[in-house]
């Protein structure tokens, strides 16, 4: 372990960042795990603070300062709302690649992000197994899928009511596919992600089924890696690196107009944090740049670029709408997914603090259940309270967290992705 | 005892879950908002009942511990910078709204609720709570109240001491003291809530407030005013008044400002005015719509070159989403932000503006001018880079030349941000010896041991 005043030298780098800070505490207002705890450790100001005096050699216990930090969802919120515009995200990730670089990684991770995601036709034959066998061996499966994706937590511990993995992912049902431009003249990429592909393959399916009904050409490479938020979230910047590496090549070279998402985290670390946080070749961060330009969330190509009608289908319900953090607050999507349920012919409902986070954050909802569930339960009221037969969002992680605090209410209601309901309209 | 010792009957007292020691957690409770350098506590501690709150209070003076109470640490002045080795108490444990009455339109409060929290819980039962601090969204109203805050209301509708019925504090033994009452009339035995407002945490804990509230007004009038000088502009505002007419909200922003602001939001507000005048009007529908014509005649006859009145709700937001945007369009300039709090007049105000452009100039300083013009209140806003030795040298003495102009045109240290540790120095200069000398008088005999929150206001002992 590197000695102290070195890791103070290296936070020493985010001086320049961190000097934005004015210490006004306006991000109380907004930060949903200050709003459970009431303690400054908890809220940006605080945890910038910590930072700033750990860069400085006030403070003696960098582990304490790690506790902190990993309390928080990245959900951006504070960011987004900060009056004096400071990149918190860009500092916590690279605050929790120091951290890493530090103290290490954990062998769990090691094992899971370096052995298994790295690896992604090990990580699929892994998780195949572990659909056929999560009733026998649901244990290990949560291990291992406990804190491998984002919000990968499915089968996990505890009083959770999870979603179990896809009989069939996404990848056995459509292996890959490349079809040319038809009556849109658009051709598109379509990054699944691996909660959709492993988890909701329902959702990729439903958004070929409306990218044929347009006439839209997709180029869906086989052998897609995560998008990396995971191993970047805990610091591990190299297994970053080479998953961004290994998406770029799989895209780089394809010719399209548009690269498109259906998960929210997936659209926001392609945009923000591929080209911003890659660390390895400038040819790769090049290309990834470029990819950059390109992505966006499926609902508001259908909106902004199809410029979509109202299909003349009903949807036949009343929906609610929930802002996925990674769309809100990183890329100020909001309009659009509302739209598109406008225009499935539902009867859309707002729902009370519909632009909160969910409570979920990836690897936190593992390392702080209690917090992520008092945050989860707070939206699961709010859904309720807006008296809707549907929740719907943008995010399939989010799908996750509010299909476990639904049910745990027994709220009897169901969790669509915006595009299941635009499919069904068709 | 010893201070493990001090811990252990904390811990005892209010709940092992309440009582923080760590590196860490005291290290988060060492700053506030002010650009002041932090001092880490002892420990930190957050009662949520009111009894615990009592025990916490004499648990640290029978120790000689000192004690700074901290609402959300959104003040300005360094109120809640801790003293070395002592105790922070927060408040935001405390934070039910107890009652709210509407027939006789009083409401009961535990100090740690949030400002804007408690003024939308007011206003969906059909009434008002009109201060409104910038910090709102956050701010305790015991911190309001600690600090007198202020807010955009201010000119009409008055500050939190306007609506402070009565405190119920916690003296240093930690014996509940109560004031006032949920008449509005009282004139039982001393002003003591109003002794504890703009106390600044220095005389008792508040454990519950008694607030006034007031009906909304029916109907409102926005208008965005546009001068060719800031004399000119100031002018108006003295104008105004003088015709009788008294504004819910009278906001001033300066040439610098206003293109700050059009550069973050891109508004299409005048890069190229002098100044700017918002102004709302408020009341009954037909004195509004007549004070509202008048306004705008005002305007015009002293200069405006453009009023732009709004026609719906959505202009009417445009207008004060400008104001409001202020703060953080000038706080992305620059790493670092001294908001400061000069108060004159209101017919000082061209003269205090001249003062903050000549300072600017002298010392080589990136000033931008807005704030309560109608109350004379207002906000030179440094902006800086606090690593930069020499510019922050001059950017103190601008501190220091700002008070100076403001005290010598019979202005105020403070309009609403508080004194702190930020102004105590200056304190003399405003007052007297004598105002000094009294107020330690009273503090030792109410606070023998100086534990609550020593240094502020009125600095140390000399
Ligand atoms: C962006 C921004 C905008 C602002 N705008 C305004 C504005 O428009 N008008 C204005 O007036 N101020 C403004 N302020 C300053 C600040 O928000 C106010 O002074 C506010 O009242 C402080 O409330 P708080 O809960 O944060 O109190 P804190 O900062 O926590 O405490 C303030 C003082 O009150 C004392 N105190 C707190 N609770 C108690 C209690 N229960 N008993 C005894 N003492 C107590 C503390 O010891 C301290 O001395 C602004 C600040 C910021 C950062
Ligand atoms: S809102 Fe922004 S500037 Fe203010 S304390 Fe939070 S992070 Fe710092
Ligand atoms: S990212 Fe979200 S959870 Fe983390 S500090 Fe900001 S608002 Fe709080
Ligand atoms: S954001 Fe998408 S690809 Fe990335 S971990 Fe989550 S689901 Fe997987």
């Amino acid at each position: 372990m590197a000695d102290i005043n070195r890791l103070a030298q290296m936070f020493m780098e985010l001086d320049d960042l961190l000097v934005g800070c004015m210490r006004c505490g306006m991000c109380q207002a907004v930060c949903p795990v200050f709003a459970q705890s009431g303690r400054e450790g908890d809220v940006t100001r605080g945890k910038l603070a910590l930072l700033d005096k750990l860069a400085h050699e006030m403070l003696e216990d960098p582990q304490g300062v790690k506790e902190k930090l990993d309390r928080c969802l990245l959900c951006g919120t504070c960011q987004a709302n900060c009056p004096s515009g400071v990149s918190v995200m860009d500092i916590f990730l690279k605050a929790r690649a120091i951290m890493t670089g530090y103290f290490g990684l954990s062998p769990v991770k090691q094992a899971i992000f370096r052995g298994m995601l790295k690896n992604p036709k090990l990580f699929n034959t892994l998780v195949g197994m572990g659909s056929k066998f999560q009733g026998l061996f649901t244990k290990k499966v949560d291990d291992m899928l406990g804190s491998s994706c984002a919000r990968f937590n499915a089968p996990v511990i505890g009083d959770r009511h999870f979603n179990s993995l896809a009989k069939k992912p996404l990848h056995k049902i459509v292996p890959e596919m490349d079809t040319p431009a038809g009556k849109s003249g658009i051709r598109v990429a379509l990054y699944v992600g691996c909660v959709v592909d492993k988890i909701f393959p329902q959702v990729g399916e439903a958004i070929l089924k409306v990218l044929k009904h347009h006439g839209v050409g997709v180029y869906m490479p086989a052998g897609q890696a995560c998008c990396g938020i995971p191993a970047l979230s805990s610091g591990d910047t190299s297994t970053f690196d080479s998953l961004v590496n290994m998406n770029v090549k799989l895209f780089k070279d394809a010719e399209f107009d548009y690269l498109v998402t259906g998960c929210a985290s997936c659209t926001s670390t392609i945009k923000e944090l591929w080209p911003h946080m890659y660390q390895g070749d400038s040819v790769t961060r090049y290309e990834a740049a470029k990819l950059q330009k390109k992505t966006m969330d499926i609902s508001q190509f259908l909106v902004d670029i199809l410029q979509v009608q109202p299909t003349g289908g009903n949807c036949g319900r009343s929906v609610t709408y929930h802002d996925p953090c990674h769309l809100k607050n990183s890329l100020g999507i909001t309009a659009q997914p509302r739209e598109l349920i406008r225009t499935a012919g539902c009867d859309y409902k707002e729902m009370a603090e519909a632009g909160t986070c969910c409570g979920c954050g990836g690897s936190f909802n593992i390392a702080h259940y209690d917090i992520s569930k008092q945050i989860g339960s707070r939206k699961a009221d709010n859904i309720l309270a807006a008296k809707v037969q549907t929740a719907a969002t943008s995010c399939p992680a989010c799908m996750l967290q509010i299909t476990d605090m639904l049910s745990q209410k027994g709220a009897g209601m169901d969790v669509k992705h915006v595009i299941e309901l635009y499919a069904d309209s068709l | 005892m010893s201070k493990d010792a001090i811990i252990k009957e904390f811990e005892a007292a209010i709940g092992a879950e309440n009582v923080m020691t760590d590196e860490t957690d005291r290290h988060a409770y060492s700053y506030d908002a002010a650009v002041l350098d932090s001092v880490v506590p002892a420990l930190v501690v957050r009662p949520t009942t009111s009894e615990a709150l009592g025990k916490c209070v004499k648990l640290c003076n029978d120790n000689g511990v000192p004690l700074t109470v901290r609402g959300a640490g959104t003040n300005l002045s360094g109120g809640t910078i801790p003293h070395p080795g002592g105790c922070v108490v927060l408040t935001n444990g405390l934070n039910r709204i107890l009652e709210i009455n509407e027939e006789d339109m009083y409401a009961v409060v535990e100090p740690g609720v949030v400002t804007a929290k408690f003024a939308a819980e007011v206003a969906s039962r059909g009434l008002f709570y009109p201060p409104d601090p910038g910090s709102q969204t956050v701010s305790t109203l015991g911190g309001n109240v600690a600090e007198n805050a202020g807010g955009l209301r201010g000119l009409k509708y008055g500050v939190t001491k306007d609506y402070v019925m009565g405190v119920d504090f916690w003296d240093v033994n930690g014996e509940l003291v109560k004031s006032g009452s949920r008449t509005v009339k009282c004139v039982t035995g001393y002003n003591l809530a109003g002794l504890m407002v703009a106390s600044e945490g220095t005389l008792g804990v508040f454990d519950k407030i008694i607030l006034k509230l007031i009906p909304p007004a029916q109907a409102a009038k926005s208008m965005m005013a546009i001068f060719p000088s800031m004399k000119a502009a100031s002018e108006t505002v003295a104008a105004i008044i003088a015709n009788k007419i008294v504004p819910a909200t009278l906001e001033m922003m300066d040439n610098f400002t206003i293109n700050t602001v059009e550069n973050f939001r891109g508004a299409g507000l005048p890069t190229d005015a002098a100044a700017l005048l918002l102004i709302e009007v408020d009341g009954h529908p037909a004195q509004v719509e007549d004070e509202a014509v008048l306004v705008e005649k005002i305007c015009k006859e002293n200069g405006a070159t453009e009023i732009k009145v709004a026609k719906d709700a959505a202009e009417r937001d445009a207008v004060w989403q400008a104001r409001r945007d202020a703060l953080p369009a000038l706080a992305k300039l620059k790493p670092t932000c001294v908001l400061e709090d000069a108060t004159v007049p209101r017919s000082k105000i061209p003269a205090m503006i001249a003062a903050l452009e000549e300072i600017s100039k002298k010392l080589d300083l990136t000033i931008g001018t807005f704030g309560h013009a109608g109350d004379g209140n207002l906000h030179p806003t440094i902006l800086t880079d606090k690593r930069d030795k020499a510019e922050w040298e001059r950017v103190e003495k601008g501190i220091d030349m700002i008070f100076d102009r403001a005290l010598a045109l019979g202005g105020t240290l403070s309009g609403e941000h508080g004194i702190g540790l930020a102004k105590s120095k200056y304190m003399e200069i405003e007052t007297s010896r004598a105002t000094l000398e009294y107020a330690h008088r009273m503090k030792s005999v109410l606070d023998p041991k100086g534990i609550l929150n020593p240094g502020k206001i009125i600095g140390f002992k000399k």
